[in-house]
């Protein structure tokens, strides 16, 4: 006798493209947790899904767009961002949310990253820094910590260069909101998300990551499991600190919270404005 | 607006067509000699509600452009060689997602930083091969300020009917020569807008093509939902590894084009009828090759022109047919050989002769009145 077992819905899966799974990140990996949050953060608010547009540049972070049941786009690698701004000035009717990875935002990508917090144009980006090229393997970017091993950086030496911290990278561009967390702080994460998508200005949120196949290997940092146990551990959250001293050491401390949240004129808010002006 | 006349520049003139052509959206970079594209956009794109912005580089520039214009608006960019080197990438995105958009390339002296106040026509083969992969894209090339309105209205329709990015490819000269140009009434200026999905949203496929093989576009923001991607993907847009999947999207891809090539092909045909001798040339060149058929014609020389307005596709058609009627071909262009080799493919075996100028001043009418004396002594 068989008896039909009723089939659980994941409270996300109205979101989701379930005809794409499995999805195609390794075990352990903090991707499928940081698309969660964002799911959470549009469900929590409410808003209308079919206004909301997901977009991505290359990566395993960047395949999240991918996974959302309305308007995404999968970009060039480290265009997420320039493409988000032609859709929120061409429609700022639009909800314009980036999830992309480290390497796409603040490498190739960075020039993008420090115009648009300059411009401060209403968009909501999610950056994983798994510190590490997760999708080609694992080498060395920009947020890969000093003298770390990756396969571009391997033992003896390993990596010659030096971090960029991005939450004081997007602050001093003139991000209207940055918070970072880790993706062990899913409440607070998607908490942080929902404000980013309420401000109208740029919000930053990094959210740091395990990449257990590639970043953790190389440098012996255990599973998926104790990777983010370990992120647990070293997390310090500190609220309303000011963001140049939101540090972020993997070993001994990573700065938790919500660093900026500041007023400035929106650039398609200002533009919508002189509009009316010269309208009369 | 009723019909305007003015007496302008070239650059000025293209940003005009694409005003009238519904373009609402400009992303760009300063760079000689398109700047003056730019600067006319910053001021006229208030007035008609669109969005001038100017981007931090040209990688900026399109790929906000892509994003434009999946929201539905009408979005262009235009740069110079540097600039357009830098875009190649994402023209290659736009091909693949199938993004209706214009990319205007003044071209200016290269390779590197080159001439950047002379003109040349250095960027042709680049325009149709300079980002990786097997694809087809859409090049028109204006002679007039006249045409640099016209032909950019027709770049637009025809990027929104292929959903293609087309190039409008103007010489240095052609940008910055000024004429008289006419703006006719907007309601006698033609326009074409991609087709939208008819089909329920939940059996909306974002790439299956039409009998036209083109797909309807969804846009952002619409009950719609649908993923974009520069991967290889099939109908519902998902990327795929398989064979059979890339196979069938590139090759559509690239008939799209090709299978319509004479509704998009336009050439003008100047004393071809009874000629002996054609001239191929396009932009600014064609302009001194009628002077000199007029005058070789005074001489006894039966000759002629081929001018292309579209030279991507290649007007193959054309070229052959056109073999078939004279002796022989001369091709001018203001570059060492770039449309040459594809006029020498599809005349053979009627013989075509170079006529190379890699520099800022085209083809004077003498020297290509010298060119055909010395065929036509042959
Ligand atoms: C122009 C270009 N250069 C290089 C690549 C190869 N590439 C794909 S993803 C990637 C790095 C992604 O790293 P990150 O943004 O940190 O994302 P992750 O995979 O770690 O989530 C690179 C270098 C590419 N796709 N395009
Ligand atoms: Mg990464």
């Amino acid at each position: 006798m068989t008896e039909s077992v009723p089939v659980l819905k994941h409270p996300m899966a109205k979101y989701i493209r379930e005809d794409r799974q499995p999805w195609i990140y390794c075990s352990g990996c903090s991707v499928g947790i940081v698309t969660g949050m964002v799911a959470r953060a549009i469900d929590n608010l409410g808003i209308d899904f079919s206004k909301v547009v997901v977009v991505s540049g290359i990566g395993c972070t960047g395949r999240t767009s991918g996974y959302f049941k309305t308007g995404t786009y999968y970009t060039t690698h480290g265009r997420a961002i320039a493409f988000a701004e032609g859709v929120k000035i061409a429609n700022p009717e639009l909800e314009v949310i980036v999830v992309s990875g480290d390497g796409d935002i603040a490498a190739i990508g960075g020039n993008h990253l420090i115009h648009a917090c300059r411009r401060n144009i209403d968009m909501t980006i999610v950056c994983v820094n798994n510190f590490n090229y997760g999708m080609t393997g694992g080498q060395f970017g920009p947020t890969t910590e000093h003298l770390r091993y990756t396969q571009t950086s391997p033992p003896p030496i390993g990596n010659v260069e030096h971090s960029f911290n991005l939450v004081k990278l997007a602050a001093s561009s003139g991000a209207t909101f940055v918070a970072r967390w880790t993706a062990v702080h899913v409440r607070r994460a998607t908490k942080s998300i929902e404000k980013g998508i309420e401000k109208k200005g740029l919000s930053f949120i990094e959210i740091v990551g395990a990449c257990p196949t590639a970043y953790g290997r190389m440098n012996r940092l255990g599973d998926g499991v104790a990777m983010h146990r370990h992120l647990l551990e070293v997390a310090d959250i500190q609220n309303g600190l000011p963001p140049h001293e939101a540090e972020l050491d993997y070993e001994t401390r990573i700065v938790c919270g919500e660093f900026v949240d500041v007023e400035k004129p929106e650039y398609t808010a200002v533009l919508r404005e002189a509009y009316k002006k010269l309208r009369g | 607006m009723p019909k305007r006349i003015m007496f302008t520049m070239g650059d000025i003139a293209c940003a005009e067509g694409a005003i009238s052509a519904g373009c609402r959206y400009f992303g760009g970079y300063p760079i000689t000699p398109a700047t003056e594209i730019a600067e006319w956009m910053a001021r006229r794109m208030p007035e008609v509600g669109g969005a001038y912005v100017q981007y931090e580089d040209e990688i900026a520039s399109i790929t906000s452009v892509i994003g434009a214009s999946w929201t539905g608006t009408k979005a262009m960019t235009a740069t110079s060689g540097p600039g357009v080197s830098l875009m190649m990438e994402a023209v290659g995105l736009a091909v693949m997602t199938e993004t209706p958009l214009v990319l205007v390339n003044i071209m200016r002296g290269g390779p590197s930083t080159g001439q950047p106040t002379r003109g040349q026509q250095g960027d042709v083969m680049q325009a149709k091969w300079g980002s990786h992969g097997d694809y087809q894209i859409i090049a028109l090339t204006p002679a007039s300020v006249q045409e640099m309105f016209d032909e950019t209205i027709r770049a637009f329709n025809l990027s929104e009917r292929y959903r293609v990015p087309v190039f409008l490819l103007a010489d240095e000269t052609v940008g910055h020569m000024r004429e008289r140009l006419v703006i006719p009434d907007e309601k006698d200026i033609k326009l074409e807008y991609r087709k939208l999905p008819t089909v329920d949203p939940s059996e909306y496929l974002p790439f299956k093509p039409d009998d036209d093989l083109v797909p309807p576009m969804a846009l952002l923001g619409t009950k719609y939902q649908f993923y974009a991607t520069g991967l290889t993907h099939d109908e519902r847009g998902y990327p795929s590894d398989k064979e059979e999947v890339q196979i069938e999207l590139i090759t559509r891809l690239n008939n799209k084009i090709l299978k319509n090539a004479d509704k998009i092909v336009e050439v003008e045909e100047f004393m071809l009828d009874d000629a002996e001798i054609a001239v191929i040339a396009y932009g600014t060149p064609s302009r001194s090759a009628k002077r000199a058929i007029k005058d070789v014609r005074q001489e006894g020389i039966r000759a002629g022109l081929l001018r292309l307005k579209t030279v991507w596709p290649f007007p193959e058609r054309h070229v052959v047919d056109l073999a078939t009627k004279v002796k022989q071909i001369i091709v001018a262009e203001q570059n060492l050989g770039q449309i040459y080799y594809m006029v020498k493919a599809a005349a053979s075996p009627t013989p075509v002769h170079l006529m190379t100028k890699p520099a800022g001043m085209p083809q004077l009418p003498q020297e290509i009145v010298q060119m055909i004396r010395e065929v036509h002594s042959s």
